[in-house]
């Protein structure tokens, strides 16, 4: 259908439309007008993806010169490819609608792993191996090599793409990553490199979080995105764990010793070539003389994004002299290596800032700050000037000199902690130094800068306020979307005790209470016998859902359980879990229905939709709170306490219920999808907490059914399961939750969907 | 000899069989005996008609070899060479333990069928004792009129449903104490069916070792007191068994997780795309070289591993022939040379997985939602459900089938007719009034049938009944007689009947009567017969007449 929002002329691939979608269309329109950015928060299963596709397509179409690159961010491989195949309707709808093919370009983006179509390299499993591969066949002097001596090995869809595939443009369509590999394939250009050249004119690009959030990766693949952009984060509740994931490092003694492999590997190098090459490195030493002169051109003109880990001063200055021959360099290095070994040694944990750091450094072993804050960029002007094929194995240097200028540039939003051993093993000594980031807004803030809108949604970003907060940014919209239904299909359960009326709760002191872990054996087994096909159920821990699988097991409870359904669970191992998930679905598929083990935060939880009958039920044991005793946590908590007045416990509860959200909200996808979500903990129950779960899911909470034992529990859920059962038609939905055109343009509608954001 | 063409495999002298002495030839495809200075065999078998062994155990004087055919036939050879005996008869068994398994495929599969239904059907065999045993008639005959029903039957098996295996059920062998610091575990045919269907390497185990090694009550009970059962004992190194199939099992586990999932939405190795390099992010990786699990968390981690794979197996035995085409694609797909472009047959069930995941049916017109039709062949073993079993009675699944069945079929027909119901106080008047004793009972002998005669007998004479039963259903089956072959058989099931009443009937009658007996009870089976003769000869004289 075609819509009007606001004047601007949108093409909806559907025949109706949810309410909820029209009214998040006009949020994110007007952000786009004001050029600032949104929080908007929308259930899952309520179509935001195509909602957001299809406004943003359509602005993009009406003010070509105001927004021209709409750049979509989501946080998995899978969800990349959906987005992708979303938006083929979309552009598919558009081409049947107005009659001529379009000449939008949208493309997915992936790492090598999941584009290589070389033979061998692509036949690597892990990730970095197929990158150190690929580099070692398609770096600059790999290829320079290769002149003269032409047995050299060697990429030929690379090789083929340099040749052509820069001269014409990828024609315009869809390529989600099969299509690019397709294409590359026909083409015998290699598609990691054309999709990486492709998204500087490409309309739409669909990417991970990294390649905008990840400093190290943004410079590399998304620094020349134009300013122009929209910038949709999707699934954006873990946003700031992500950049403070980027941010962070941890230095064991592991690493430090590959270090010195590393120094040693170079040192011999510089050698060689010295004898050899010697114009070489005075070639580089003139450069690094005259400067990054010209990423400070760059940055001032505005062309690139910027990078956190490089900051604006020392683009105006040349390299120190102490740092700029080679072998000063590799003589810095090495004192600072020692400097860090040394503190390695340590017998107790040390916590200190990094301006006592700095101090610390320049008092021991006479390093200043500034050559410091080169470190990075000068390692890597001495890789590529030293040739050096395989950069995987230099992680480990990298990550010091990535070290060395983080901890020099920021004195702010960083702490280091320097822990001699495992809190669980104290007699076994593992030092690890943690430089930790705790502001999150340090590694956003270049896109927020940059770009002139971006959107931050997901299904679950309650509180809102919060986001912009920990993220530091003004948005000019926030807003928070319920679900309209005609019938209730989310039915949400506190329960606080068990019928022997003890309290259910998973916190630290009734943790090991044998009581409480047979009413949460009870409560499952209850739930098998009632509960149709699929049934999910999260732990707040994967050591907590060890200890309570054992004593269910000895308890016989898992034996009854098995009589109804059969039992997955979650284990560490990725390819171990993915396994039992196939089969969970396969068991669920197949009628005879199982129940999945699981924990909050695992990856089970954060990926993994279990719609219609692959989740019926889901039960949260316990709340999920994080492991609070981590000294990384307590200076992250303080940090947010000192600098942006978030109390230490609105903020471990609100990290607590996004994810209990998170995890029941796996069990809706749209309205003709049902499901029970229970909350097995008391505490639940209480305002602060329930304050924080999404609206659409706090409307659902009734007061009676606050506080309810098991039984009671089992009888509202047979009744709301029958209920489910019946017969559900589109008539049912129709000017309730399901809109025609028609429908949706009388004022009495109008009105009513105004109403539907809740402006935070 | 006549077997020169033939490969002989095994020459063993002196062996004796029907007390003559004589040499046994074990031969490509079967065993032969010929007595000593003859040069012809007297005894001669297919390994085929071989249904199995059997020797005679240790330490018995006469060291034997059994061999039992599929038609019910034995025959005993006695290994009589005073010095190696033993030697000679282990060194045949293990030839023939070699050799007649690769015949057993090739046995008749009717025999087989003909065979199970034998063994599934006691009264059945006892009719084929009765009459193919005794050789009142031949097993042709026997089976002519039945050789109709195994195909049906065989046909209907084919497309039976496999009923699915409880995931509970270990759980359900409850042990109980014995009182005597024992524990009793009560297996079931339908548990240990479960645990072979679930289990494979257990049902091989089982194939190995019972009855060579270990009797069967010897190997259930050692696989209960295995660490396999009781997975998260850890293993303390002990050998038993079953440490192997633990292996096995783990073998199998991890080459599952090697071949990976088939839907790439649930791969969670390939979900995120970019993962932090190493030393980066917040979270450290467990250090897994320093700390070693302790005891306990191993055996948690066990038992977690153990479920999986115990409801992937039971998942797997539920359905391991539905796969076909599936198992098909991928056949096809790995053959086709590229093993490693997995992409080739992956990006369908990818684009399906896709486009299900983005699909909002409710949006669209048209597209209702999928179904799939519920195909039940048994439907009401979908309704009454999985059985929980019980330890204490134990019904087969089947059993209940039926009783349900006729119960079922019993409440169809019943019809009160609640117009015609006497008051209770007639009714019990009359019941004692007609009970033995009562006023009408008084010329009735006290003492019925049942108490009168002794129950060997009464077995005895069912065992008759249900013979002549069947041989009388032979003999009017001929009737019409419309064509010559019906003529012959009617002659020859009227011999069969002869055969039959001085064979079997007339000894009985004399046993009877040995006992004083007085009530005739064989006087209705002699009716029955008369009756058969009578129609034979009035059939006979007709055609006389016609001939005449």
């Amino acid at each position: 259908m075609k819509l009007n929002i606001e004047g601007l002329l949108v093409y909806f691939p559907y025949d109706y439309i949810y309410p909820e979608q029209y009214s998040y269309m006009l949020e994110l329109k007007r952000t786009l007008d004001a050029k600032g950015h949104g929080v908007l928060e929308m259930p899952s299963g309520t179509g935001k993806t195509i909602s957001l596709l299809s406004l943003i397509v359509a602005y993009q179409r009406a003010h070509p010169l105001e927004v021209t690159k709409l750049v979509y961010c989501s946080r998995t491989v899978p969800e990349i490819e959906k987005v992708v195949e979303e938006l083929r309707k979309l552009i598919e709808f558009y081409a049947k609608e107005t009659g001529k093919p379009n000449n939008f370009l949208a493309l997915a983006l992936s790492s090598r792993k999941n584009l290589c179509v070389h033979p061998e390299v692509s036949s690597l499993r892990f990730g970095k191996e197929v990158d150190g591969k690929c580099h070692s066949l398609t770096a600059s002097y790999m290829r320079a090599q290769r002149q003269s001596d032409p047995s050299l090995p060697s990429c030929c869809f690379y090789e083929e793409f340099d040749a052509v595939g820069r001269q014409v443009p990828v024609s315009a369509g869809v390529y989600n990553l099969d299509d690019l590999k397709d294409y590359g394939r026909r083409k015998g250009w290699c598609p990691y490199y054309l999709a990486r050249y492709s998204i500087l004119h490409a309309n739409i690009i669909v990417y991970s979080y990294h390649y905008l959030l990840d400093p190290k990766i943004a410079d590399l693949v998304s620094k020349e995105l134009s300013k122009k952009s929209v910038v949709v984060f999707d699934e954006a509740h873990n946003i700031d764990s992500v950049c403070i994931d980027s941010m962070s490092v941890n230095i064991t003694r592991k690493t430090l010793d590959r270090c010195q492999l590393n120094v040693d590997t170079l040192q011999n190098t510089i050698q060689r070539i010295k004898e050899t090459d010697a114009a070489k490195l005075k070639e580089e030493y003139r450069q690094l003389l005259e400067g990054l002169k010209e990423a400070s051109v760059a940055r001032e003109t505005d062309v690139f994004l910027s990078n956190p880990v490089l900051p604006d001063e020392i683009l105006q200055e040349a390299v120190p002299g102490s740092i700029r021959t080679a072998e000063h360099f590799i003589g810095f290095l090495k004192r600072f290596l020692e400097y860090l070994k040394s503190r390695l040694r340590t017998h107790h944990v040390v916590q200190e800032s990094a301006p006592q750091f700095l101090k610390d450094i320049f008092e021991k072993v006479c390093i200043d700050r500034k050559p410091m804050r080169f470190c990075a960029e000068r390692l890597h002007s001495l890789l590529r000037t030293l040739e050096i094929a395989d950069v995987a194995d230099f992680s480990a240097i990298t990550l010091i000199s990535h070290f060395a200028t983080l901890v020099s540039t920021y004195s702010k939003g960083f702490t280091i902690i320097i822990e001699p051993f495992e809190d669980k093993t104290p007699t076994i000594a593992n030092p690890v130094l943690h430089f930790s980031c705790m502001d999150a807004s340090i590694a956003i803030k270049p896109v927020f800068e940059r770009f002139q809108t971006v959107i931050i949604t997901s299904g679950t970003l309650s509180p809102l306020d919060i986001y912009p907060r920990i993220l530091d940014f003004r948005p000019v919209t926030m807003a928070s979307f319920t679900m309209t239904l005609a019938r209730t299909c989310l039915c949400p359960l506190i329960v606080g005790r068990g019928n022997d009326q003890v309290a259910l709760s998973s916190k630290y002191e009734t943790r090991e209470d044998f009581a409480v872990i047979r009413n949460y054996g009870n409560l499952l087994l209850e739930m098998s016998a009632i509960v149709p096909d699929g049934i999910v159920a999260f732990f707040t821990s994967y050591l907590y859902m060890e200890n309570i699988v054992a004593s269910w097991y000895e308890q016989g409870i898992l034996e009854n359980v098995q009589r109804n359904k059969l039992i997955f669970i979650e284990t560490p191992d990725a390819a171990e879990t993915s396994m039992a998930l196939e089969k969970y679905q396969e068991a669920c598929e197949n009628g005879r229905g199982a129940i999945l083990l699981s924990v909050a935060r695992g990856k089970v939880s954060e990926g993994i939709d279990f719609v219609h009958h692959y989740g019926r039920a889901v039960i949260m044991f316990g709340v999920p709170y994080v492991y609070t005793q981590s000294r990384i946590l307590k200076a992250r908590l303080e940090y947010l306490r000192d600098q942006f007045q978030i109390r230490e416990n609105d903020f471990l509860t609100f990290d607590a219920m996004r994810h209990a959200a998170q995890c029941v909200g796996r069990v809706i996808r749209g309205k003709t999808d049902y499901g029970l979500m229970i909350f097995a903990d008391k505490r639940y129950a209480r305002a602060d907490k329930r304050g924080k779960l999404p609206r659409w899911i706090q409307e659902q909470i009734t007061d009676s059914s606050l506080n309810l034992s098991i039984d009671e529990t089992i009888q509202l859920s047979k009744h709301f399961l029958r209920q489910m059962a019946q017969p559900f038609k589109r008539e049912d939905q129709l000017g309730l939750s399901l809109l025609t055109l028609e429908q949706l343009q009388t004022e009495e509608m109008l009105k009513r969907i105004t109403q539907l954001a809740h402006q935070a | 000899m006549t077997a020169l063409s033939e490969e002989v495999l095994l020459v063993v002298k002196r062996v004796r069989q029907r007390k003559q002495d004589g040499t046994l030839y074990l031969m490509a495809e079967r065993i032969a005996w010929g007595p000593e200075g003859k040069d012809r065999f007297s005894v001669s078998l297919l390994y085929a008609d071989i249904r199995c062994q059997k020797i005679s155990p240790d330490g018995k004087a006469k060291i034997q070899l059994q061999l039992v055919l599929h038609t019910g036939d034995s025959t005993t050879f006695h290994f009589a060479n005073e010095s190696s005996a033993l030697k000679d008869r282990e060194a045949t068994k293990e030839l023939l333990q070699q050799l007649l398994p690769k015949f057993k495929k090739k046995a008749n599969k009717e025999l087989e069928e003909k065979n199970r239904m034998l063994q599934e059907d006691p009264v059945l065999f006892q009719l084929y004792k009765d009459l193919v045993v005794s050789q009142v008639i031949s097993a042709e005959e026997f089976w002519a009129n039945r050789v109709s029903t195994p195909s049906v039957e065989s046909s209907l098996s084919n497309n039976k449903q496999e009923v699915g295996i409880s995931a509970a059920f270990l759980a359900d062998i409850r042990p109980q104490t014995d009182g005597c610091n024992g524990l009793r575990y009560n297996l079931t045919a339908d548990i240990i069916e479960s645990i072979f269907r679930t289990y494979p390497a257990v049902k091989q185990k089982y194939a190995e070792n019972v009855p060579h090694n270990l009797t069967e009550k010897e190997f259930w009970t050692r696989f209960f007191q295995s660490h396999y059962f009781h997975r998260d004992r850890i293993s303390t190194g002990m050998q038993d068994i079953f440490s192997e199939c633990a292996k096995q099992d783990e073998l199998g586990l991890k080459s599952m997780v090697v071949q990976g999932v088939k839907n790439p939405m649930v791969d969670l190795l390939s979900l995120e795309d970019k993962s932090l390099d190493e030393g980066y992010g917040s979270k450290v990786a467990a250090s897994t070289s320093n700390s070693k699990p302790t005891v306990k968390e191993n055996s948690n981690s066990a038992i977690i591993k153990r479920f999986n794979h115990h409801s992937s197996m039971v998942l797997a035995a539920g359905m391991k022939k539905g796969d076909g085409p599936n198992d098909q694609a991928s056949e096809t797909s790995s053959t086709d040379g590229n093993s490693r472009d997995s992409d080739f047959f992956q990006l369908p069930i990818k684009k399906l997985k896709l486009q299900e995941a983005i699909e909002y049916e409710d949006l669209q017109n048209g597209t209702g939602p999928r179904t799939v039709a519920l195909n039940l062949k048994k439907s009401d073993r979908y309704a009454h459900g999985p059985v929980p079993l019980q330890s204490h009675q134990y019904t087969t699944t089947q059993d209940i089938i039926t009783a349900v069945n006729c119960i079922q079929h019993e409440m169809v027909f019943y019809k009160p007719s609640l117009t015609q119901v006497m008051s209770s106080s007639a009714a019990s008047s009359a019941i004692a009034a007609l009970s033995p004793g009562g006023v009408l009972m008084q010329t009735c002998a006290q003492q019925t049938m049942n108490q009168l005669v002794p129950s060997d007998l009464q077995a005895e004479l069912k065992q008759l009944y249900t013979a002549a039963g069947e041989l009388l259903r032979h003999f009017w089956t001929c009737f019409p007689i419309n064509t010559p072959f019906l003529e012959e058989k009617a002659e020859k099931m009227r011999s069969n009947l002869e055969r039959f009443q001085m064979a079997k009937l007339r000894p009985f009658q004399e046993k009877v009567q040995r006992q004083y007996l007085s009530t005739n009870i064989t006087g209705h089976l002699e009716e029955m017969l008369q009756a058969a003769y009578n129609k034979f000869h009035a059939w006979q004289t007709r055609r006389m007449m016609r001939k005449t």
